[in-house]
Parts: structure tokens; C-alpha cells; sequence
């Protein structure tokens, strides 16, 4: 295509999907592995059977050691690079990040991407049927958390016969990546960590226990057997909103919508939609709705609460201290969901542990959703992080 | 001589006194520079602590652990590790709380090497006597009111903190254009002739 055509094609905002998959992994699909034995849970549970929804890019060299594990946040899915087919409009979650030549360059990595055990695109969560009852789990699926996500992913690892492997992600995905770095240091040789923490502080549980509250007060939900009636989707898109409420900063929230009002020029004096960022909301509210199931987000949320590496080994230098990995945090200036200081906490701890470590935050007005929109400062510093010699 | 000639010649100042594969830490390490020249000439490892976004970038960009920090708040993470050299290259004069910066420092190395611009360098007391100006030069370019130099010191002025705190001078290095001033007289006459110093100490 002639760089005219291209060129304008950007400037009209409208990018064809022949050019964006040019500079993307392409036309991928999701696999699923599907492991037939049982995994001894945190909870001292057993489960199992386990389906994994998981996508790769770029190729597994012989020696099987340039493997990246990309780990998804709290509504991700295995979906983070590449198109489903010609005709989808928006490319995988981290697509400007993964690819040839880019953060994660799949001319030199094999690109994993699994979506978390309790989810609900294609991993055995909550809306998965029980092969034991013929019905969906709802809540008798067992609680689980972050260690038993990593449980699950390292199930498709050993089934690539991968033992050595690059571990990273933003938020929970960064949560999923320390616990990586902890549980099979042998296994991980780098890992970066983006606007994450080593602990749920008290501010992001309370948030995550009224989006929960939220779902639970909604009179569909019926104790979460609401599969074959009607859809708990107030509750979920409300505790949407809450949650999307943390992921902006009251900066990124003014420059967005300011006082500025919906489709009127007056206030209505009315409870209906007045303000942009109501309907901002509101939308995003109902499009999660549309893709997520209630009973995931009450099962993902909880793991993520429950995530305390400390407590789990008695201090964070002890949870680091048989890794070999190099590591990498990143946080992000106006992110006040995982604040700057945690992940200085982290990086305390791994220097206290006597480990490679590199720290870095970026000024940042997007809050934690930068990890999904500062892409350029991210590849730069993650670029040079996987060159380096571990 | 230019400015980054300059510069080399003054690393390699640091380098020479530091052992093949020693352990360092470098506080505000800047861009990295010397960082990577101790790792490539003398197989160092270890870190540096940076408080810019852009310089942390520039030193992950040259393949170098840092972390971006701020060396006012302490070394307290560092304590144990065994460190060989801790390396303070031109930031003396501007961190806020110097005494504690160097103790911190004397705490986490086995020695310390500390590098400033010398205020009492002939040209700059001549300066101030004849212009009745802030002494500007080319280390020291910037205006009173946006200076990082909060801290300005002289040869002399290290002298009498060391000797009060009891710190052991292992080795003094005068500078004058990027090249160390071969001198008896060095106690004495340091703090004329000396555009720069170089320090190593222990506690």
C-alpha cells in the first residue's frame, strides 16, 4: 500500500484493518489445553478437571528457552495480541506492546498469552459446567487465588515442555508475575511487574468488596445461579463503573469529560443522564456486561484481595529469595489504584534480597490504565530490560 | 579538551582506583556513563540510583540495574550487601542533607568514593572578588536561583567534616582539567589549584 493511502487512512482516524495487521502478530486464534488430572488449590482444595483458553505468537526455538509469558488483569483475556479475523475492529488488549518488533517481539520471543484460571473466555471458571453435576459451578466453584492462577498457567507450561521463561504483566497480571518469580524460580529468568503491588492494600479491597456488594444486592444474581434466568447485569455493570472508576485519576477524568454535559445544554433537574462521564460510565458499565460473567468477577476480585506475598512467606525477601529472575517494576506517576510507593516496596525487597533489579516510574496523567496506553515509554524501557544478559 | 573528553578523563579517574570485579553502587548515577565504563574496564557489578525518569531510561537503555530514587531518603536497603565501593561522582553538592548522605554511605560501603566541583578553585574566589557574582564556570553553568548546587563546598571544607567525624581519608585526588594534580604540597595548596576533587574515605 502507498504511504499516501496509509498516511491518510491515519489521519481520518480510521485505520484499515490491512494496515494495522501489517504491524501486528496477524490473524491468531484461541487454543485450548485442556488437563485431565487434579491441582491441589491454596485452599487445600482439590480440582480438576481444567480447561486453559490460551494464544501464542512468533515460535518456540529447539533449546525452548525464549518463551514470555504475558499475564492479563483482572478482566483480560487470552486475547492480547493479533486479530480473530478480518473483520474485527479491535486488535488483542496489548497489541501495541506485543508483535514483530515490538516491547515483546515476536520475531525473537514465543509469545504465551492463557486466560486466568476463574475467568470466563475459554479458562474453567464459575460459568464452566461441573463435569460431575452437568451444571455450571456458580458458587460452588471453589476460592481461589493468585497461586492458583499461576498453578493453572504453569500447567500449559510444562505441556510446551518450556522450563525456562520470561514472566510479565500489569496490575494482577504483575501480581500473577511476582507469585511466577516465587513459586518456580528455577523456571522464571525475568520478570517485569507494571503498576502492580506485592499486597492488596486496604483502599483497592474496599473497592473490589462494593463492586462485589454490588453484584450480590442485584435480585437476579440468585446466589449466583443465575445461568439459565435472568442476567445479574445491574450489579455487574455497576461494580464496572466502580472499578473504572480506579483505573482513571481525577486528572485524566477532568481533561476527559471536565463538567462538560450529555447531548444537552441545560442541566434536566432530573436523575437521569446529565454529565459525559455518567454516560462514560454507563456505557462501560453495560458493554462489561456483555462479555463478562458476574460470578468471575466475584471469584477474580477475591483472589486479587487475597494476594499478600508477604504473609505468604513470612516477608517479601523470603518470597524472593530463591529466584534467579532479573526483575523489572514499573509504576506509573498518577496511579492511585497501585501507587508508585508499592512498587518501591517491591523493589526494596528484591534489593534486600540481593537481586538484579531495575525501578522505574513513569510520569504518567492516565492513572492505572497506563499500563494500557503508555505504550512508547513502556517499550522503550521493557525493550532494553529483555536485551540485557540475565 | 571538549566537554565529553573531559568527562572520560574524569571517569577514569574513578575507574582507576576501583579493583577488577568489584561491587558498586553508584548514586545518582546520571545517564549511566560511568556505570557502564566501571563494568566494561573493570567487570564491576552492582547498581545505581537515579532520581530522573529520563537518565533511569538512559541507564536501562545501557543494559544497567538502576533504580530511581532519591538519595536523600537513604541507603537503609542496601545495608549488608556487602558493597566494595559506593560512589557519590558529582552529586555531593547537590542532595539536601550531605552529612546524612555520606554517613549513609560510610554505613552500606567498605569505602566511599565522593567527587565535587572545588569553591575554593582560584578562579572561582577570584570571581566572586572581582565580579561580586555567583561564581558561574563551566561545572558549575547554572544561575543562583535555578542551581542544583545547593551545597557548593571547598577542598577545605571536606577536610574539617572528615576531621570532626572521625572519617579516614584513603586517598585525595585533585583535579585540574580533567587530570589529577601531581603536588607535595597538596593539604595546603588543594584548595587553590583544584577545579575538582576526588575522595576516598571510610568510616
Amino acid at each position: 500500500m502507498p504511504f499516501a493511502v496509509i498516511a491518510e487512512a491515519y489521519t481520518l482516524g480510521n485505520i484499515p484493518n490491512e494496515v494495522a495487521m501489517k504491524n501486528s502478530v496477524g490473524k491468531v486464534e484461541t487454543k485450548f489445553y485442556n488437563y485431565n488430572g487434579k491441582i491441589t488449590l491454596s485452599s487445600g482444595r482439590e480440582f480438576g478437571p481444567v480447561q486453559i483458553a490460551y494464544e501464542t505468537y512468533g515460535t518456540l526455538n529447539d533449546a525452548k528457552d525464549n518463551a514470555i509469558l504475558i499475564l492479563h488483569a483482572l478482566t483480560g483475556d487470552a486475547h492480547s495480541a493479533g486479530y480473530h479475523s478480518e473483520n474485527d475492529k479491535k486488535a488483542g488488549w496489548w497489541d501495541e506492546m506485543i508483535g514483530p518488533d515490538k516491547a515483546f517481539d515476536t520475531n525473537k520471543y514465543f509469545v504465551i498469552s492463557s486466560n486466568v484460571f476463574g475467568g470466563c473466555s475459554g479458562t474453567t471458571g464459575p460459568s464452566s459446567v461441573n463435569p460431575e453435576t452437568g451444571k455450571r459451578y456458580g458458587l460452588s466453584f471453589p476460592v481461589i487465588t493468585i497461586e492458583d492462577t499461576v498453578t493453572v498457567q504453569k500447567l500449559l507450561i510444562d505441556y510446551f515442555g518450556i522450563k525456562k521463561l520470561i514472566v510479565a504483566g500489569g496490575s494482577m497480571g504483575g501480581m500473577q508475575a511476582m507469585s511466577w518469580a516465587a513459586s518456580y524460580p528455577e523456571y522464571v529468568t525475568k520478570t517485569i511487574v507494571i503498576a502492580s503491588s506485592a499486597s492488596s492494600n486496604a483502599q483497592s479491597i474496599a473497592f473490589n468488596a462494593v463492586g462485589r456488594n454490588a453484584i450480590f444486592s442485584d435480585t437476579n444474581f440468585n446466589n449466583g445461579d443465575y445461568y439459565d434466568g435472568d442476567y445479574p447485569e445491574r450489579g455487574l455493570s455497576v461494580a464496572r463503573m466502580i472499578g473504572h472508576i480506579t483505573y482513571l485519576c481525577q486528572e485524566s477524568m477532568h481533561k476527559k469529560f471536565g463538567r462538560r454535559l450529555q447531548n444537552k445544554e441545560k442541566l434536566t433537574f432530573d436523575f437521569g443522564i446529565d454529565f459525559q462521564v455518567e454516560s462514560y460510565l454507563q456505557h462501560q458499565g453495560l458493554s462489561f456486561v456483555e462479555r463478562f460473567d458476574a460470578n468471575s468477577y466475584i471469584y477474580i476480585t477475591k483472589a486479587v484481595d487475597y494476594f499478600d506475598l508477604e504473609e505468604q512467606y513470612g516477608s517479601l525477601e523470603k518470597a524472593f529469595e530463591k529466584s534467579n529472575s532479573s526483575f523489572l517494576i514499573i509504576s506509573f506517576s498518577s496511579d492511585w489504584l497501585y501507587p508508585t510507593h508499592q512498587s518501591k516496596e517491591i523493589t526494596q525487597a528484591l534489593v534486600k534480597a540481593k537481586k538484579d533489579v531495575s525501578f522505574c516510574e513513569i510520569k504518567s496523567p492516565c492513572g492505572h490504565d497506563a499500563f494500557l496506553l503508555e505504550f512508547d515509554t513502556q517499550t522503550n524501557i521493557i525493550k532494553s530490560f529483555l536485551k540485557k544478559d540475565s | 579538551m571538549n566537554f565529553s573528553d573531559a568527562l572520560h578523563l574524569k571517569y577514569n579517574i574513578i575507574c582507576e582506583l576501583i579493583e577488577n570485579g568489584s561491587h558498586i553502587l553508584d548514586l545518582g548515577c546520571g545517564d549511566g556513563t560511568l556505570l557502564k565504563m566501571l563494568a566494561e574496564k573493570k567487570h564491576t557489578y552492582g547498581k545505581g540510583i537515579e532520581i530522573s525518569q529520563e537518565n533511569v531510561i538512559k541507564c536501562i537503555n545501557k543494559g544497567l540495574s538502576v533504580i530511581q530514587g532519591n538519595i536523600d531518603e537513604g541507603l537503609e536497603d542496601f545495608e549488608g550487601q556487602n558493597i566494595d565501593y559506593v560512589i557519590l561522582n558529582q552529586t555531593l553538592q547537590s542532595v539536601h542533607k550531605p552529612d546524612f548522605v555520606i554517613d549513609e554511605m560510610l554505613k552500606t560501603g567498605k569505602k566511599v568514593i565522593v567527587s565535587f566541583p572545588n569553591f575554593g578553585y582560584w578562579r572561582i574566589r577570584l570571581y566572586l572578588l572581582f565580579k561580586g557574582k555567583m561564581p558561574k564556570s563551566e561545572m558549575l553553568p547554572f544561575e543562583w536561583y535555578d542551581t542544583p548546587n545547593i551545597h557548593l563546598l571547598t577542598v577545605k571544607d571536606f577536610f574539617d567534616f572528615c576531621e570532626k567525624r572521625h572519617i579516614n581519608i584513603l586517598k585525595t585526588i585533585l583535579v585540574r582539567k580533567a587530570r589529577p594534580i601531581k603536588s607535595k604540597f597538596k593539604r595546603y595548596f588543594a584548595d587553590i589549584f583544584a577545579e575538582e576533587v576526588v575522595f576516598v574515605i571510610s568510616g
